[in-house]
């Protein structure tokens, strides 16, 4: 398959290439921030220097582009490079905020039957050939889109709102991932006063049923919708809670052991809730 | 008796398609019509747990459309109304389980016995949303006024414009605050982007996840300030004219004491 | 808080950019979803310039970009002759023509194919480009037909007409096409 060009990067010394990580986001469950998932870890391992590639897996829903403000340069997309239309080069769109990201587009007009699951795999395996962080958009449900985004990704993000809806649907996904992927949860959109008043779960009631390895915390920020509105993922910005906890996120992703940083949660009516998150269970 | 076929879809998934098809379904139940609500989204149900009736399910869906019971053994009455029930999806199987004649014939069965049966389609633009259309005479689609969902909204109407299905709009989850500052899109910008008559605006409430939390349509709530809501859209789909609350345009009093601040 | 300053000192909010962005990538959609009508569009648009010019068609690049906040077509059709009247000048054809219509990308119905959407373009095509021969200075490029490759040869409008039924008919026009779902 013609996906890989000529000025790939010369393999390290010893011979053997490192390939990198294939990590897909998923979630069963749509609408619980998958694809801001994605933008935001990646633009995180991004601005830590990390070649990263994100793909978008959701064929004809695609949404990752919008969401980075990359969508006027989409030019080719996953299923040019899969049928020999384009190289990857040509479908690669670079990001000019983050030097080191790269963004490969899901095709719009197309179905996600069109997807050949097996080039698929080639294609991410060609990726981790040339990037430190290969991560996937896997798109809602647990269909082909689902299978396809899955196929060549080596590890799993399963993204849960504390609602019950979204709690079953992660549930019903990790079943089906098994344990090769050796998922981590985030859980996203928390709101800690409905916890309080009872009203939402908690990330432990979360967790209880999951029982997976905790990834991050994220709150419910209003700011997100406006990030979307520019196509400004808000892992660019120093100013906010969330964009502090895509950044632990992503120090825990390449390894680190750092505690996030923990903002008080204040009662105000004025005030933004803060992000926290718990440590790393086995 | 001929029920409506309505189909609740929206290509995004997370906006509310199923929040929605319980509690329009719920909402003209409460009118005394007689309501059947079919959950599509097979492999990912959660139709039974948004209504709380997950504990009473017998057969599903594929178990109907494989002949091993009646429609009728299926479908789980909701004691709360006088004539509501749910046929709930399987849980252990995949979409491609069903075929589109095989929903069809099921939504046509539902339609003999109810004056309005609902599809909760799931979300994206595969088989299953392919399954919950074929079964359907009308559409519902529901979005929220955020980039994504919109985008992908846009797709579905194409779809459904394909099969010319005629397609209402609810707006889910508006923030009137976030649209008076400028930081979300109105109403009248999602219609004018999506080209579809407008059935219902839905605010953002944060107490609606208590309410599915609890498996609670919220019309059953003396004090849910999103009853009111709901049973206007259900008003409008039997054709009655009601005017919109027009959530982002209210009074200075309005917005200093309506309303909980979102978020 | 932060939203009371920012009214205060006239910063827009981001819906307007929201939306300016969603017009934008829901047109580009829309045309990659009917690529059908993108090559009937294409088509037109050289048939009408070949009126004038004569190009070349297997050169020819068209693509949608977008420029600000408004999607443009590029489209690069490099010219071979300038067609001369009988006295050398360059002149417009003799024969008028039916206008071809093109609409606007946001009420092409995505999914209708080409034929439906812009029906004048057949019978607006058909006339022949120009009137009067062209002379001995500027041949005509003949190249075999191929159902593949866009029509080199302008001046037969018989071949004309069979090749375009047999482009209709589905036949692939160009890498970037993709097959109708």
């Amino acid at each position: 398959m013609h996906v890989l060009n000529e000025t790939a990067e010369a393999p390290a010394t010893d011979g053997a290439p490192k390939l990198g990580r294939a990590i897909v986001v998923t979630s069963g469950k749509g609408g619980v921030g998958k694809t801001t998932t994605t933008a935001n870890l990646g633009t995180a391992l991004a601005q830590r220097g990390a070649r990263v590639v994100l793909v978008d897996a959701d064929v004809g829903l695609r949404n990752l582009d919008i969401v980075l403000g990359l969508e006027s340069r989409v030019q080719h997309h996953v299923l040019d490079v899969i049928e020999e239309r384009a190289t990857l080069d040509d479908a690669l769109v670079a990001d000019k905020r983050s030097p080191s990201l790269f963004l490969l587009a899901a095709a719009q007009s197309r179905e996600k039957e069109d997807v050949d699951i097996d080039k698929m795999r080639d294609l991410v395996r060609a990726l981790r050939e040339r990037f430190e962080y290969v991560l996937i958009d896997c798109p809602a449900g647990i269909e082909t889109g689902f299978k396809n985004a899955v196929a060549g990704a080596e590890e799993a993000i399963v993204v849960c709102t504390p609602e019950v809806s979204a709690v079953r649907d992660v549930d019903r996904v990790v079943g089906l991932l098994g344990n090769r992927f050796r998922p981590q949860l985030i859980v996203n959109r928390i709101r800690p006063h409905l916890v309080r008043k009872g009203k939402m779960l908690s990330v432990e009631d979360v967790n209880a049923i999951l029982r997976l390895p905790l990834l991050g915390v994220i709150a419910d920020e209003p700011e997100i919708i406006v990030s979307t509105n520019r196509g400004e993922p808000v892992a660019l910005r120093t100013d906010l809670p969330t964009a502090a906890a895509y950044r632990a996120i992503a120090a825990r992703v390449a390894g680190e052991d750092v505690p996030a940083p923990m903002p008080q949660q204040k009662e105000s009516l004025l005030s933004r809730v803060g992000a926290w998150f718990g440590g790393r269970r086995p | 008796m001929n029920g409506r076929q309505i189909v609740v879809t929206s290509g995004k998934g997370g906006v509310g398609k199923t929040t929605t098809t319980a509690n329009l379904g719920a909402a003209l139940a409460k009118r005394g019509r007689s309501v059947i609500l079919i959950d599509a989204d097979i492999g990912l149900r959660n139709l039974d747990l948004v209504m709380g009736l997950e504990k009473r399910i017998v057969f599903d869906l594929v178990e109907v459309v494989e002949g091993r019971c009646q429609l009728r053994q299926a479908l789980i009455k909701d004691k709360r109304f006088e004539s509501l029930s749910i046929l709930p999806a399987a849980q252990t199987r995949e979409k491609d389980a069903i075929t589109q004649e095989q929903f069809a014939c099921v939504v046509a069965k539902a339609a003999e016995q109810a004056e309005y049966v609902f599809i909760d389609c799931p979300a994206g633009i595969e088989n299953g949303f392919r399954n919950a259309v074929a079964g359907a005479a009308e559409a519902i689609v529901v979005t929220t006024p955020e980039v994504s969902a919109i985008r992908d909204a846009d797709r579905v109407v194409g779809k459904l414009q394909d099969r010319q299905m005629p397609s209402r709009l609810i707006v889910n989850r508006l923030r009137p605050e976030m649209v008076r500052s400028g930081d979300m899109l109105s109403v009248d910008d999602v219609c004018e982007i999506l080209a579809l008559e407008l059935l219902g605006i839905v605010p953002d409430d944060e107490e609606i996840i208590d309410t599915t939390n609890r498996g609670t349509p919220v019309v059953l709530e003396e004090n849910n300030r999103l009853r009111g809501v709901y049973d206007n859209i259900a008003r409008r789909l039997e054709g009655e004219i009601v005017p919109f609350t027009r959530f982002d345009q209210q009074g200075l009093l309005g917005r200093l004491f309506g309303g909980k601040k979102a978020g | 808080m932060i939203d009371f300053f920012r009214k205060l000192f006239g910063q827009s909010g981001s819906s307007s950019t929201a939306k300016e962005r969603l017009r934008l990538v829901l047109m580009t959609d829309h045309l990659e979803l009917a690529p059908d009508m993108v090559e009937a569009m294409k088509r037109d648009l050289v048939d009408v310039i070949s009126r004038y010019v004569e190009v070349d068609r297997e050169k020819i690049d068209v693509t949608f970009e977008q420029q600000d906040k408004a999607l443009a077509m590029l489209a690069n059709i490099p010219i071979l002759a300038v067609n001369r009247s009988s006295n050398g000048h360059a002149t417009a054809p003799v024969v008028a023509a039916a206008p071809v219509v093109a609409a606007a990308p946001a009420d092409i119905d995505p999914d209708a194919p080409a034929g439906e959407t812009l029906g004048a373009e057949t019978s607006g095509s058909e006339t022949p480009v120009v009137a009067e021969t062209p002379n001995a200075e500027t041949p005509v490029a003949e190249t075999p037909v191929d159902a593949q490759t866009p029509d080199a040869s302008v001046a037969d409008p018989k071949r004309r007409r069979r090749r375009r039924k047999r482009k209709m008919a589905g036949a692939p026009q160009s890498p970037e096409a993709a097959p109708a779902p």
